[in-house]
């Protein structure tokens, strides 16, 4: 009994968090940036009226100013303008790479949590082997095999984070499967496809969303990576990974075209991250209600 | 299983020496079931790996021969030499037992064994991820013992690593060339020339992982500065310092510990990326040329050996904590 008393306050929540209703302004300032980049990923035009691939030769490597905001590169493109456009590119591959792994992420949890001893057995060991592979190397393999490209891209860094979340949904996939009221609605008849949709999945996937969002994250920080190898979208395109492959070779006489790219990975990563991680924090004083 | 759980206190009751051996017995039974289970993740990684070169679109033996000549002498002389002509169950026991003997196949595009492909570039990209986690974990300790449970210098640290974490690596790794190597001179700009050359390439690999692990330690020391018996340790007389660092540091480490396996992951990767700006010699330019010229079989060597390295360490760390972490070993036999 006494070690029962001691351990008490261990188990005792994080006091600190914020209360709930009230927004931090930081999360709202996220939020506003991630509204702003949708925003440009649909209409670049209305932002600028330069291409993002019209070269001036004429114009190469001016330095930022009133013509040119962000400057121009070795082919006098504007840099703002590509930085701009690039946009679509991380939010493109980002999105669908986290659709993937959500997708398929939820079905293997699943499939494992609510399959016999040796289907998750499989499962698990499946969900280990993935995840033994450091990411990148993953993904290099994958494009060796395949091809470079965007499609490739996308499923790489979709199959890297697959474990993510099938591990969180087999073991939320248990912990229901276990509790009381799913005993008690198999009592009353339920067929399994009913029990499984209405009672079992949607507690199991209640924390997706937020993992999604920081995964979200990591896959558009992933995928400006792979492109700075070449191995991802290629260098004509203005993906900010693949601008800042091509700006490094002039960053002592023009740094511009190395910093403006780096500088709107750093913002959409740590917009899209400071809302997951505002909603982790939501979801964990939820659980102390 | 609790069954199991009171026999084991009714035998320590009856005799304290058979209950020992019944304990020994559990942590035996615990390890070994680990070390089955990195077994099978090591055989199913190469496996895969095996799958990956025979479902690899393309006929092998016209990669080998490239575009230069496919006479049919040509092509049969390539699949016999290369075995290519064998049953696919011979072809796979041949590559399994060749990964035990450490033969990872031969390069493509090299004509040489992978092995000694990989082996020879190793030493570089193990300094750098060596010296890339000696900044991670250095700068995490600082950071997070000095800060801990200090209201404002905690906010300000936390808002720095998130902003860490958020980094891409060959951004910061262009930045610091540009800033420090070009501008200030105060580092090489490229290679592999001792340590002054490792240094910018270090923070530039451990600077994220040092964000990650820097907000985790925080967190778990200020747990554990609540906790009572830090009270207790307070009013024994030990100074502040001294209980963050013999006390709270160490309970802090144990989620940490476990995250050994996702930290050389990072690294390893990463040192792929830092060496391509830096211009290093090593892993990461060895598997971008094998990416290039398609040489399936080094990438693949490359990312079993980081597999391998994953699954080996993240046993051995799992392991030591059961060992050292009495906790686990019940929670883990009462299962």
């Amino acid at each position: 009994m006494a070690a029962d008393l001691l351990a008490a306050p261990a188990a005792r929540r994080d006091t600190r968090r914020p209360a709930r209703g009230r927004v931090p302004a930081g999360v709202l300032l996220a939020l506003l940036f991630i509204a702003l980049t949708v925003v440009v990923v649909a209409f670049p035009g209305l932002f600028t009226s330069k291409g993002p691939l019209a070269a001036d030769p004429l114009n190469v490597f001016q330095a930022p100013g009133a013509h040119h905001w962000l400057g121009t590169d070795e082919l006098g493109r504007d840099v703002f303008s590509r930085t701009l456009y690039g946009a679509r590119y991380s939010l493109y591959i980002g999105v669908a790479a986290t659709a993937i792994s959500v997708t398929v992420g939820v079905m293997a949890g699943l499939t494992a949590g609510l399959g016999g001893k040796v289907t998750d057995e499989v499962v698990a060991r499946l969900l280990d082997v993935i995840a033994s592979f450091p990411g990148i190397l993953l993904a290099v393999v994958m494009i060796t095999i395949v091809g470079r490209g965007i499609p490739t891209l996308i499923f790489a860094l979709g199959l890297w984070s697959v474990p993510r979340y099938a591990r969180i949904v087999r073991a939320e996939t248990q912990v229901v499967r276990e509790s009381g009221y799913v005993e008690q609605a198999l009592t009353f008849g339920l067929s399994r496809g009913t029990l499984i949709w209405r009672h079992v999945l949607p507690h199991a996937v209640r924390s997706i969303p937020i993992l999604a969002t920081m995964g979200l994250g990591f896959s558009i920080l992933y995928a400006s990576s792979l492109s700075f190898l070449g191995l991802g979208a290629q260098p004509p395109s203005p993906e900010w990974g693949a601008m800042l492959s091509d700006g490094r070779n002039y960053v002592e006489n023009a740094w511009w075209i190395s910093v403006f790219p780096g500088i709107a990975i750093v913002a959409v990563v740590l917009a899209v991250t400071t809302v997951g991680r505002y909603l982790q924090r939501r979801l964990d004083n939820r659980d102390l209600i | 299983m609790s069954t199991v759980e009171a026999e084991g206190a009714a035998a320590a009751a009856a005799a304290p020496d058979e209950g020992r051996r019944r304990g020994r017995l559990a942590v035996a039974q615990a390890v070994a079931r680990r070390l089955i289970g990195a077994l099978l993740v090591l055989w199913a990684a190469a496996t895969a790996a095996f799958l990956a070169v025979y479902a690899a679109p393309g006929n092998t033996a016209y990669i080998l021969l490239g575009t230069s000549e496919r006479s049919p002498q040509a092509v049969a002389a390539v699949t016999a030499q290369w075995h290519l002509d064998r049953p696919l169950v011979t072809q796979y026991v041949d590559y399994v037992t060749g990964l035990l003997h450490g033969n990872f196949g031969t390069s493509y595009a090299l004509n040489a064994p992978v092995a000694q492909v990989i082996f020879s570039q190793l030493g570089p990209s193990l300094q750098l991820a060596l010296a890339g986690a000696v900044v991670a974990v250095g700068l995490a300790l600082l950071s997070s013992v000095a800060t801990a449970g200090r209201p404002w210098p905690s906010k300000i640290a936390n808002a720095v690593e998130v902003v860490l974490v958020s980094l891409p690596e060959f951004w910061v790794a262009i930045l610091l060339l540009f800033g420090i190597s070009f501008r200030l001179g105060w580092f090489p700009i490229a290679g592999a020339y001792g340590f002054p050359s490792l240094v910018l390439p270090a923070l530039a690999l451990g600077l994220g992982i040092c964000g990650m692990l820097s907000q985790l330690l925080r967190n778990g020391i200020e747990l554990s500065l609540e906790e009572p018996y830090s009270l207790t340790a307070r009013a024994r007389g030990v100074s502040d310092l001294s209980l963050r660092l013999r006390h709270s540091v160490r309970h802090a480490a144990l989620p940490v510990i476990h995250l050994t396996g996702y930290i050389v992951g990072g690294l390893l990767g990463g040192v792929v990326i830092v060496e391509q700006v830096f211009s290093r010699p090593g892993i990461g330019q060895t598997t971008l040329n094998a990416v290039n010229s398609k040489d399936l079989p080094v990438v693949l060597g490359v990312a079993l050996l980081g597999s391998f390295a994953y699954v080996v360490i993240s046993t051995i760390v799992d392991i030591l904590a059961f060992l050292i972490d009495p906790r686990l070993r019940f929670a883990n036999r009462r299962l």
